[in-house]
């Protein structure tokens, strides 16, 4: 109120007002001078930052992944493919609610719990904006299709194609062409440089076989393009394009209709069969059961298929080829054989008497022989091997000696691994007097001698050893690497000698015929398989693997013990016995007898190879890529 | 009244300057103002059209705003300043019924309510409040004796604090705040003592804590934490800030050339042609180009209080030095916030940004300093 009685001073409240603009204009001044410096520090000072920046949000290098080689078997038939798959990802910053998305997703197509899981663990990484992350792989048709209809009220949710692994043959090669699978953190830590370049593109690596041992050649080398992109992550124009490079093709010695004939005769059995063409040292079969399908493995297995594998009794992960270490039995006997003759230790008219059992000097063990009351009073080398006769080969060893025996077994492979072009090979054992020296802290017995003259003990060999030693006894002392890859590329395999021990041609044509009467002989241990009728000559020997230590008086009674821990049963062979062209391994776990369990199996590849009769079922079910 | 004083002082200028803006005054135009703002609009225009990515659609839409902004202000600028002043009370009280009824009825966009549907036209209340708050406290004000007296300013606070707390309620922080300084710098001009100035900064401080407890939305506090710390969430509420930094840093001293900020046309930038313009304007035309605008913007600003110095009397005196303070803290947080200097709140570059109604509300606005510019000498007392 008072104001109103009181006068206005104009002049005052103009001063007051123009000091007050004064202020204004300072604070005004300042204000802009602070933002004016922030503009200067943004585009002079940290410029160059900010071109980076701006670059790398504009220019992406994307990484054009290579096609993966592909692989054939000898005659050319696909064992290896790459097929288009789809893809369901998600853009998370083009989805309007992420969790609704999911769920919507969900009611179209199946994502299990383990899907979920792994997406949500991509979501959490480090990543571009924009990048899709995908949430399930091989979507069906039908699926596809449900996508496509409901895409409108799905947002940031892309189908997109790429190349998987698929394998038209399944089992059949699991255990050697093994298979790829999503790259791990593991392997992903691992990679240098030059690695995380290569495989910027690619989602897969070999893991298991063939495919990891060539995973550098069939891989192949990226291709990459920059592009323009705008903030969706869509591709405006591609400023450079620098073409990948596809993968090597592999063309394997192994034979699909061999492979499947070893597979379908060892069955429903555990073992493995390995065919060795002596010639080359190429494999023509590789097969160990049971096996699984590696399709399974190619966009991650389900933790339920991994979970059924892993803990199955069968061991069908297990490649019994390469990594099963069996003790060889009465298969040495035929390289034992010829190791007496080489050494002079026996001829061919050497005989023991074999009253069923056999003993050392100084030492109480009886050492028998399998057929009780023995093969009679004068066994040579010849029936020795026919009707394996396990008393002439306790003399043999003992005479030998385990030098003289480690040595010669050596030249043929034995203890060490063969070199084959799949990893993971074991290497057995072969011992010597260092070796148990070394591994026992004992010294050696004589008796110690005789039980690897049996093959048992402490001697253990892969099928894949047994193979390259029959072989390298079919080719008169030379020993090749085993191979699975005949061409790689356009380079065709060189057959690679590794060892050449001279075998005088007379000792070598006793122990072939000595060989060929187990097959041919009356009296031959394997003379079951020429049912039939056989149009060429075989030269094998049969074996028996102990599973479990009998004791001295204990009579092996194969009613009595539990399947599991029956006799393993072996067959090594090489055909045709004058001119040999193959050489085979066989090993049935469980199987009791070589002659009865792994012998006709062995017979059956020799067929197929030989005399080239792939049946009309056969053909058709190859032609067919393994689709039943 | 003041007018006499002048013509006492400082005859002969006085007569000088009466021919020179004989015509200009009579139309009620300030030539230096008039020239300056075209300028900035031409400049405007022509970043938004690469802001829009080179679509003529924005551009048309923006000039036929700016034909109604100037149409609108020629208007404005021919009130005689008694009438904005005894409006002033009635135009204030509409706009608060306004802002009741927004939120009672409003629309809103991204969880506030802000929009007012009048048959099919929308329009924010709030922008009626922009003008109308800056008028009454002027008339109030200008009325008592100045330095405004305690009761005064209580009185002047409460004028002020209504529409700001409507406006909160929406909620919208940034207009709020607008509203309320265009208010205070009314205050502030009329000689509001040091001692309040000082407590109310001490209270403002202290405010702060109980306001980011109780006031702040969560996405507000947001958008002061991105400020803090952009990188924390890049793709999230980082992007903005993160994009339109990385769009003025890499334009450098001379830009990357008209229509060839690859920031902007491959739409990194998100809202680059409304509240984000300024980024697109540094990244093509450079620090060049954003010293030629931040120069217009001081041109206009020392025009605007050139012209309150000169008004005829109190009212005149303080609504023009608002109005033209007012302009200047559009432009510093908007400038501050895409920069990354300020919290990321709803504020245009004057005259640059796209948008119709805030475009209305500022040419008005110049028409009202016009008007103070001009006016006729009043023989009075």
């Amino acid at each position: 109120m008072s104001d109103h009685l009181q006068i206005k001073d104009h002049h005052r409240e103009a001063r007051i007002f123009a000091r007050r603009v004064g202020v204004a204009g300072v604070l005004v001044v300042g204000l802009l001078a602070v933002v004016f410096l922030r503009y200067y520090r943004l585009q002079i000072v940290e410029h160059e930052d900010y071109v980076t920046r701006s670059d790398r949000n504009r220019v992406q290098v994307q990484a054009i992944p290579p096609t993966r080689g592909l692989i054939y078997d000898r005659r050319g038939r696909l064992l290896a493919d790459n097929r288009p798959s789809y893809t369901l990802s998600i853009v998370r910053e083009q989805t309007q609610d992420l969790e609704q998305t999911l769920e919507q997703v969900q009611t179209l197509v199946d994502v299990d719990a383990e899907d979920l899981a792994t997406f949500r663990e991509r979501l959490k990484q480090r990543r571009r904006p924009y990048e899709a992350i995908p949430l399930r792989y091989r979507l069906s048709e039908d699926e596809i299709a449900r996508l496509a209809v409901n895409e409108y009220q799905l947002d940031g949710v892309e189908v997109s194609a790429e190349l998987v692994r698929h394998y038209p043959l399944g089992a059949l090669f699991a255990h050697s062409i093994g298979y790829v699978g999503r790259i791990n953190e593991r392997e992903l830590a691992a990679f240098d440089e030059e690695a995380y370049a290569r495989y910027s593109g690619t989602h897969t690596i070999g893991k298991l076989g063939l495919e990891k041992y060539y995973e550098s050649d069939l891989l192949g080398q990226v291709g990459s393009q920059h592009v323009e992109i705008n903030a969706r992550g869509r591709i405006l124009r591609v400023l450079d394009y620098q073409p990948p490079e596809a993968g090597k093709n592999l063309t394997l010695f192994l034979d699909a209709q061999l492979q499947q004939v070893a597979h379908e005769a060892l069955a429903d059995k555990r073992g493995s069969v390995v065919a060795i063409e002596v010639a080359t040292g190429g494999v023509v079969a590789m097969v160990s059961t049971p096996a699984f399908d590696p399709n399974l493995f190619v966009t991650g297995i389900s933790f339920a298929d991994y979970k059924a594998l892993n803990e199955s009794r069968d061991l069908p992960l297990f490649n019994r080829t390469l990594q099963g270490q069996y003790p060889p039995g009465s298969t040495l006997k035929p390289m034992l054989g010829l190791a007496g003759l080489f050494y002079k230790v026996v001829d061919a008219n050497y005989s023991v008497r074999d009253p069923g059992f056999y003993q050392l000097e100084n030492d109480e063990r009886f050492y028998r022989d399998w057929k009780k009351g023995g093969h009679g009073a004068r066994v040579a080398l010849h029936t020795a091997i026919e009707q394996s006769c396990d008393v002439y080969f306790y003399d043999l060893s003992f005479r030998m000696g385990i030098d003289r025996m480690h040595e010669f077994g050596g030249h043929f492979g034995l203890g060490q691994t063969t070199g084959i072009d799949v990893p993971h090979e074991r290497s057995g054992n072969w011992p010597s007097k260092a070796w148990k020296r070394k591994a026992r802290g004992l010294p050696w017995f004589p008796g110690d001698s005789l039980n690897v003259g049996l093959g048992q003990g402490a001697v253990l060999a892969t099928p894949l050893q047994l193979a390259v030693m029959t072989s390298t006894l079919a080719d008169k002392g030379v020993r090749r690497k085993p191979r699975l890859v005949r061409r790689l590329g356009d380079v065709e395999y060189e057959p690679e000698i590794l060892d050449t021990q001279a075998i005088d041609a007379a000792d070598w044509l006793i122990i072939d015929q000595a060989m060929q009467s187990v097959v041919h002989g009356l009296r031959g241990t394997a003379q079951g398989i020429r049912r039939g009728g056989l149009s060429y000559r075989i030269a094998g020997k049969t074996g028996t693997a102990q599973v479990v230590g009998m004791a001295q008086d204990e009579e092996y009674d194969a009613s009595k013990v539990e399947e599991r821990l029956r006799d393993h049963a072996l067959f090594v062979a090489f055909a045709p016995a004058e001119a040999p062209k193959l050489a085979v391994a066989v090993i049935v776990e469980n199987g009791e007898h070589g002659s009865s369990a792994a012998a006709p199996i062995a017979r059956k590849v020799f067929d197929a190879y030989l005399l080239d009769t792939p049946t009309a079922a056969d053909s058709a079910w190859l032609g067919n890529g393994g689709q039943p | 009244m003041s007018g006499g004083d002048f013509r006492r002082s400082m005859p002969e200028a006085h007569a000088d300057l009466r021919r020179k803006a004989g015509l200009m005054q009579s139309l009620h135009i300030d030539l230096p103002l008039l020239v300056l703002l075209m300028a900035l609009s031409a400049f405007g225009l022509i970043v938004l059209y690469s802001a829009a990515g080179s679509e003529l659609h924005y551009v048309k839409r923006q000039a036929v705003f700016f034909v109604l902004g100037f149409i609108g202000m020629f208007i404005v600028a021919q009130i005689p300043l008694s009438m904005m002043q005894r409006w002033a009370p009635w135009v204030y009280a509409g706009g608060l019924i306004l802002l009741v009824l927004v939120l009672l009825v409003g629309t809103g966009a991204k969880g506030a309510q802000r929009w007012l549907g009048v048959g099919g036209f929308r329009f924010q209340p709030s922008e009626i409040l922009k003008l109308a708050v800056p008028v009454l406290l002027a008339g109030y004000l200008s009325r008592r004796l100045l330095p405004p007296t305690f009761k005064h300013i209580a009185w002047a606070l409460v004028l002020i604090g209504v529409p700001t707390v409507l406006i909160l309620k929406q909620p919208d922080l940034g207009t709020s705040l607008l509203i309320a300084q265009s208010g205070v710098i009314v205050l502030f001009f009329a000689g509001l003592g040091w001692r309040y100035i000082l407590g109310a900064l001490i209270l403002a401080a202290s405010a702060l804590y109980p306001m980011w407890h109780y006031v702040m939305h969560d996405y507000q506090k947001q958008r002061v934490l991105t400020l803090l710390n952009p990188e924390a969430d890049k793709l999230g509420a980082g992007w903005n800030i993160i994009q339109s930094k990385t769009a003025i840093g890499s334009g450098g001293l001379e830009g990357k050339g008209w229509l060839s900020g690859t920031q902007s046309h491959l739409n990194f930038l998100p809202e680059s042609h409304t509240d984000f313009i300024i980024a697109v304007l540094a990244e093509e035309f450079g620090l060049l180009g954003v010293i030629l605008l931040m120069a217009l913007y001081v041109f206009i600003i020392a025009r605007g209080f050139m012209i309150a110095i000169k008004a005829q009397d109190s009212f005149g005196r303080l609504l023009a030095g608002a109005l033209t303070f007012t302009l200047f803290v559009y432009v510093f947080v908007n400038m501050g916030m895409v920069s990354g200097l300020l919290p990321i709140v709803g504020v245009p570059l004057p005259l640059v940004s796209h948008g119709g109604t805030s475009l209305l509300t500022l040419m008005a606005g110049f028409g009202v300093l016009m008007a103070i510019s001009t006016e006729r000498r009043r023989v009075t007392l």
